[in-house]
């Protein structure tokens, strides 16, 4: 077991106002079969301090906060809680201690109102009208408004991250653990966080925050915990490292630059988009509204925005997935395409790299042979009469293998054996070595490692040079503006016109995210034919 | 201490060989004390059911008849549960099948035809079978009825309907009054594959449906297509492979199949059409798919292990007084193990010591 009288992590400015830490992990270890989620993590987080946790996809943040707020139970080692051993038996027990959690993926019902939706969280001792007003009362304190009497469908994912945080609030939590909370906020949305979040450090409460966002770690948190691995790497003062100092930490490594090659020419336009509007598929979609872009060969379109905004319904009505009445909305290499079903898109020269992996892009358990055929069968030689020539679908894995260093266990194995980050470059590699006109990717690098993304962004810029059209859409503006050209932003479906990335500043990117208008002057619903 | 299922990390193609073995195993074990509990003794029931249709030639023959349309059925169904379509209706299937090729027997009746009676007979009894089948599958794809009512209820229909037929308008007339049409002509029977025995023409047929199916699945595009519409359905739409027409598909085939089986059955080993012309063939080629994973030389085997199921519980019947509906038992509860059994594919047991001993022991 871990020696107790151990050096306790730094904290700067002397914050701590006890003797012990308001919560602490001790050889925190938990196993699933072989694998070591979390090695011996010790963790101390005191009063008053934002604690931020720093770790690629898979370093074993998720298992340590899930141990902390009582979702796992570990497989050795100790928490403490204001200087006690604690077992904790499950979240509630986690929270009527005072530990409050609010997740990456929000748990609201949509038909449900605000208000409706806190109370189903709540332990529900308190009359509804009582926790309706009490609800209120702590979104005015805490500058965080809501309507609690508005149904969840009808919130942008800002405010639904709201109710989240009401809610958690609604307990006054000493210690509240924020995952991602930035993830799916304008840079605006997320100043105006920091703040809510500085006024709950200085009532006295301890967060912890999960990020891997650098240069907002760094303004906003005090300390900083790295993990990699499943092992702490170091725990230290953000403010005094650099972002690239905290990378190396959390990736073990240099991470190597990405390089777009120099005069890149832009040639003909090989995906163009006219006036294209879609009623949504299901129940709360978005309805794609007018939206109009040219792609010319050579050049990176970037998409921003929030997530929920219409990218998903824009990718399927691209993709073919979902078709068009009008076949002149979508021209793929000057061929009219709305009408077109996927595997004739992919015929046109069109390839498409979905945002989930597992169960879009590929069928998990299946073969990577298997899901190289997938997309494979209609444009690259795997099919012939009828049959299929196993042969090249191995081919083809083994050049996607090699070209883009996917590392498997063996030859051909299942698509969910392999971790995010290789099957992504697996996928990626599938559709740009059929040498496509245009490709549409979505989220290219969402939940990858940093090694892997670098590689995949470097294989869009490389597809760019080799003069195909790409279209890339991400929540990530960091990575848009390493590989885009051009960016453009979507909101409530509509696509604002693209600006040159050296003119996309985070501000102006961050108001159209909002869905307010650059030219206050200009008409906001410009109406289309 | 705990025992938690786990899922593993790739599935697992040993035990997707070894649980049909362990699910047999088990119900053995259960069937076993279920004899016990009937006071007859399990060692002479399981040797009645199991090793006596295996020791003389006519059982064995026997048992190659009774996998004829359990395989042949099967097969087709099979391709309906890979491809996530589920069809339970295969028993109206090889009923309407029975039907639709007994039409031409009972008008071809006594005009000694020709030759070209059995082919047309196979080829109605597809179409009917299948056309049968599209009843469900183009509900589920128009209206999204859920086929597995609608394939299940169009079974009563028709065998609603055939009893109509023989006791109306298909009656034998010198029948006294049975309900049954006339002994089929030679011509419209399918011939004996040894003069005397019982081995027919139909098991030939099976043979060549299994390995097509084989085929269709492992080498070919379609096949792909109906793998994969059914393993990750929104994976094979961006794949642009269209799970409605699948479906649609799928039960034509598989209708067709039960239409042959039905009509071989038929113009084979009953030689008439009449009631009870199936022991419930299209429910145990349920099993059958099953316990032969979906695959077909699986289901080959398993189809002649059901056979002597059947034969092995006329058996025990005569010899020691068993009724003959424990095999309805036997083969419901040999469902049930290999459903069970296959989650041992995707998951493993695994025991779990409690975790607060282990916490508390830093103190």
């Amino acid at each position: 077991m871990q020696a107790h009288q151990r050096m306790l992590d730094p904290t700067p400015n002397g914050l701590h106002s006890g003797e012990s830490p308001l919560l602490q992990t001790l050889g925190l270890t938990k196993r699933y079969g072989d694998f070591l989620a979390n090695d011996s993590i010790d963790i101390d987080i005191w009063p008053k301090q934002i604690h931020a946790l720093l770790g690629e996809n898979g370093a074993g943040k998720s298992t340590l906060v899930k141990a902390i707020y009582g979702l796992i139970q570990p497989s050795a080692g100790e928490i403490r809680w204001q200087g006690q051993p604690i077992m904790l038996s499950g979240p509630s027990e986690a929270r009527s201690r005072g530990i409050g959690m609010v997740f990456q993926h929000f748990s609201l019902f949509d038909n449900l109102t605000v208000a409706e939706n806190v109370a189903l969280g709540l332990d529900g001792k308190e009359s509804f009208k009582d926790m309706s007003a009490r609800l209120e009362q702590v979104s005015k304190t805490y500058g965080l408004p809501l309507d609690p009497k508005r149904e969840v469908w009808q919130l942008s994912v800002g405010e639904r991250q709201r109710i989240e945080i009401v809610r958690a609030l609604m307990q006054d939590p000493k210690f509240l653990i924020l995952d991602e909370p930035t993830a799916v906020l304008t840079p605006q949305e997320a100043d105006q966080l920091f703040i809510v979040l500085e006024r709950l450090k200085a009532e006295g409460r301890a967060i912890l925050y999960i990020s891997h966002k650098l240069e907002e770690v760094k303004r906003l948190c005090d300390t900083a915990t790295i993990l990699r691995g499943g092992k702490k790497v170091d725990t230290c003062n953000p403010r005094l490292e650099t972002a690239a100092s905290l990378a190396r930490m959390m990736v073990g490594g240099e991470i190597k630059e990405v390089k777009a090659a120099a005069g890149r020419k832009t040639t003909v336009p090989r995906l163009v988009v006219n006036d294209l509007s879609l009623a949504p598929g299901e129940a709360h979609g978005v309805r794609l509204e007018h939206i109009s872009f040219e792609l010319k060969g050579g050049e990176i379109l970037g998409i921003a925005g929030v997530a929920g905004n219409g990218q998903d319904e824009l990718f399927a009505a691209l993709s073919g997935e979902r078709l068009s009445k009008d076949p002149g909305t979508v021209v793929i290499e000057g061929i009219a395409a709305g009408h077109l079903s996927i595997t004739q898109r992919r015929k046109l020269g069109a390839a498409f790299v979905p945002e989930e992996r597992l169960g879009h892009g590929t069928a998990p358990r299946m073969k990577l042979s298997e899901n190289a055929l997938l997309t494979g069968h209609a444009a690259s030689g795997m099919v012939h009469h009828g049959f299929i020539d196993t042969a090249a679908t191995l081919k083809t894995v083994d050049r996607a293998t090699e070209t883009f260093d996917v590392r498997k266990a063996k030859r051909d194995p299942e698509a969910a054996s392999l971790s995010g980050g290789n099957l992504q470059k697996f996928i990626v590699g599938r559709e740009i070595l059929r040498n496509p006109a245009v490709l549409v990717v979505s989220q290219p690098t969402w939940g990858v490692d940093a090694g892997a993304a670098a590689v995949i962004r470097q294989a869009l810029l490389d597809l760019a040079t080799a003069g195909a059209a790409v279209l890339v859409t991400s929540q990530d503006l960091d990575e848009l503006a390493e590989i885009a050209d051009r960016i453009a932003v979507m909101f409530h479906g509509h696509l604002s016109a693209p600006l040159a990335t050296a003119d996309a500043t985070r501000e102006k990117l961050g108001l159209l995210m909002g869905g307010s208008s650059l030219e206050p002057k200009e008409a906001a619903h410009a109406v289309g034919a | 201490m705990q025992l938690v299922l786990e899922k593993r990390a790739e599935r697992s193609n040993t035990i997707a060989l070894v649980s049909p073995l362990i699910a047999i195993g088990l119900t053995i074990v259960t069937m076993t004390i279920l004899f016990a509990i009937l006071g007859k003794n399990p060692l002479l029931a399981l040797h009645a059911y199991f090793i006596a249709p295996l020791t003389d030639s006519y059982s064995l023959q026997e048992i190659a008849v009774k996998a004829t349309p359990l395989v042949m059925i099967a097969i087709g169904l099979s391709l309906c549960y890979l491809a996530n379509a589920w069809n339970i209706g295969a028993e109206g299937q090889f009923l309407i099948g029975a039907v639709a090729g007994s039409w031409i027997a009972v008008k071809t009746q006594g005009t000694d035809a020709g030759p070209w009676v059995l082919p047309a007979m196979l080829v109605l009894a597809a179409a009917g079978g299948a056309l049968y089948a599209l009843i469900p599958a183009i509900c589920k794809v128009k209206f999204g009825a859920s086929e597995i009512l609608t394939s299940l209820m169009l079974v009563y229909v028709a065998d609603l309907f055939l009893d109509y037929l023989v006791r109306g308008p298909w009656r034998d007339p010198h029948g006294f009054n049975f309900p049954t049409t006339a002994e089929f002509d030679p011509v419209a029977t399918v011939p004996l594959l040894i003069e005397g025995g019982r081995l027919h023409l139909g098991s030939i047929i099976a043979l060549l449906v299994v390995a097509a199916a084989a085929i269709l699945l492992g080498r070919t595009i379609k096949g792909f297509e109906i793998r994969v519409v059914g393993a990750a359905p929104r994976a094979a739409r961006f794949g642009g492979f269209n799970s409605n027409q699948l479906v649609i598909l799928t039960f034509a085939v598989s209708g067709a199949l039960a239409g042959i089986a039905g009509i071989i059955e038929v113009a084979g080993p009953v030689g008439h059409l009449q009631p009870g012309i199936s022991p419930g063939y299209g429910f145990t080629a349920i099993i059958v798919a099953f316990l032969g994973r979906l695959n077909p030389l699986g289901i080959l085997i398993a189809g002649l292990f059901l056979a002597l199921t059947f034969i092995g519980g006329e058996q025990a019947q005569i010899a020691m007084k068993i009724p003959l509906d424990v095999t309805k038992v036997f083969q419901g509860i040999l469902l049930f193990y290999v459903l069970a059994c296959d989650s041992l594919i995707l998951y493993r047991f695994k025991l779990v010591l409690p975790n607060r001993q282990v916490a508390r022991g830093t103190h």
